[in-house]
């Protein structure tokens, strides 16, 4: 009597975890289409500021767990949005931070070195990835900047929101940055390639 | 497209005054093939713009078990409500023995004598506990005299 009491009641528990799983396996699924739209921009942003494609990985999945543990708190997709950017932003410079204060310099593996024979400079003057070199340079500020409105198009007003800084000051860092970009860019177009 | 029209475009777009409307005619120009030669230089920057979008986020997103953080919540929850409890338990039983009410002996003189009686007690027992210093003067009393009499 007593052990089918048990028995039963052990059923019972078995059930309840078993929903709860699946609860939770609904949840992430979830989570996971609430958070694809913006994945890549995410993705994105971090390689912006940490170069390696790699470690751009990491601080995507770093920043979604992040999320997903505050995901009971977020309704709303575009506050999801803002707050993931802002969040990856805060990680990377972090993550920037602790690297130079470690005295390690980040490895730029993506280019070819400085060193890279002529023609493989004259190929790369025409490629984009010689534009990527050019924005990579900027601070990294700027660098936030252009990756935000020039190549995600967000509007100044969500720009100002995920850095805490103001749409005047944005709109000066950009023109800043943008025509830093055209000065060098123009000077290796007129001893370049015509 | 008006020539014209692209060049104040870029004016404004170097000072960060273009909309995103705006940024996109650009976007949409340059990835035309007939640019004019002067603009060229700056059709890799718009290009690369376009192409800088399409990269993606390729690994599965892996997201930890939620239950974890639930039950270190119920225990950060929990420990603070037996703080709270032994907190304010301690703090009552304090208070309680200690507090005098005030009142008249014509009221309620039972009242009276009983805190009478706790008044005198508590007075008594900061007096034991000095009494019972006293007694190391007493001891220093006694080995003086067994030294100096002798």
């Amino acid at each position: 009597m007593l052990l089918k009491k048990n028995k039963v009641s052990c059923n019972k528990l078995k059930r309840v975890s078993s929903s709860q799983y699946n609860n939770l396996q609904m949840q992430q699924k979830e989570f996971i289409t609430m958070v694809s739209p913006f994945k890549d921009k995410i993705f994105r942003l971090a390689k912006r500021l940490l170069i390696s494609t790699e470690e751009a990985e990491d601080a995507t999945q770093e920043v979604m767990v992040k999320l997903w543990t505050k995901n009971e708190m977020l309704s709303e997709l575009r506050s999801m949005e803002a707050m993931a950017m802002t969040m990856t932003k805060n990680y990377c410079l972090d993550q920037l931070k602790s690297k130079r204060a470690g005295n390690l310099t980040l490895v730029h593996n993506n280019y070819t070195d400085n060193q890279a024979s002529l023609q493989q400079k004259m190929e790369d003057v025409d490629s984009w990835s010689w534009v990527e070199k050019i924005i990579n340079d900027l601070p990294e500020q700027q660098k936030l900047i252009i990756q935000m409105r020039d190549i995600e198009q967000y509007e100044f007003e969500d720009i100002a929101k995920t850095l805490g800084m103001s749409e005047a000051t944005i709109r000066v860092a950009l023109s800043r940055a943008r025509k830093t970009i055209r000065e060098i860019m123009t000077k290796t177009h007129n001893y370049g390639i015509e | 497209m008006a020539l014209n029209r692209i060049e104040k475009l870029i004016e404004s777009y170097l000072e960060g005054e273009t909309s995103i409307a705006e940024e996109n005619e650009l976007k949409v120009y340059f990835s035309s093939l007939d640019v004019e030669q002067h603009l060229k230089q700056y059709q890799p920057l718009f290009s690369y713009f376009s192409q800088a979008k399409e990269e993606q986020f390729s690994r599965e997103i892996l997201l930890p078990t939620k239950k974890k953080n639930n039950l270190q919540m119920w225990s950060i929850a929990a420990s603070v409500v037996v703080l709270l409890g032994v907190g304010t338990f301690m703090y009552l039983e304090n208070n309680t023995s200690d507090d005098f009410v005030a009142c008249s002996p014509e009221d309620n003189p039972e009242l009276v004598l009983q805190q009478t009686q706790k008044a005198l007690a508590l007075v008594s027992e900061h007096l034991n506990t000095g009494i019972k210093s006293v007694g190391y003067i007493n001891e220093y009393e006694e080995s003086k005299d067994r030294i100096f009499k002798k």
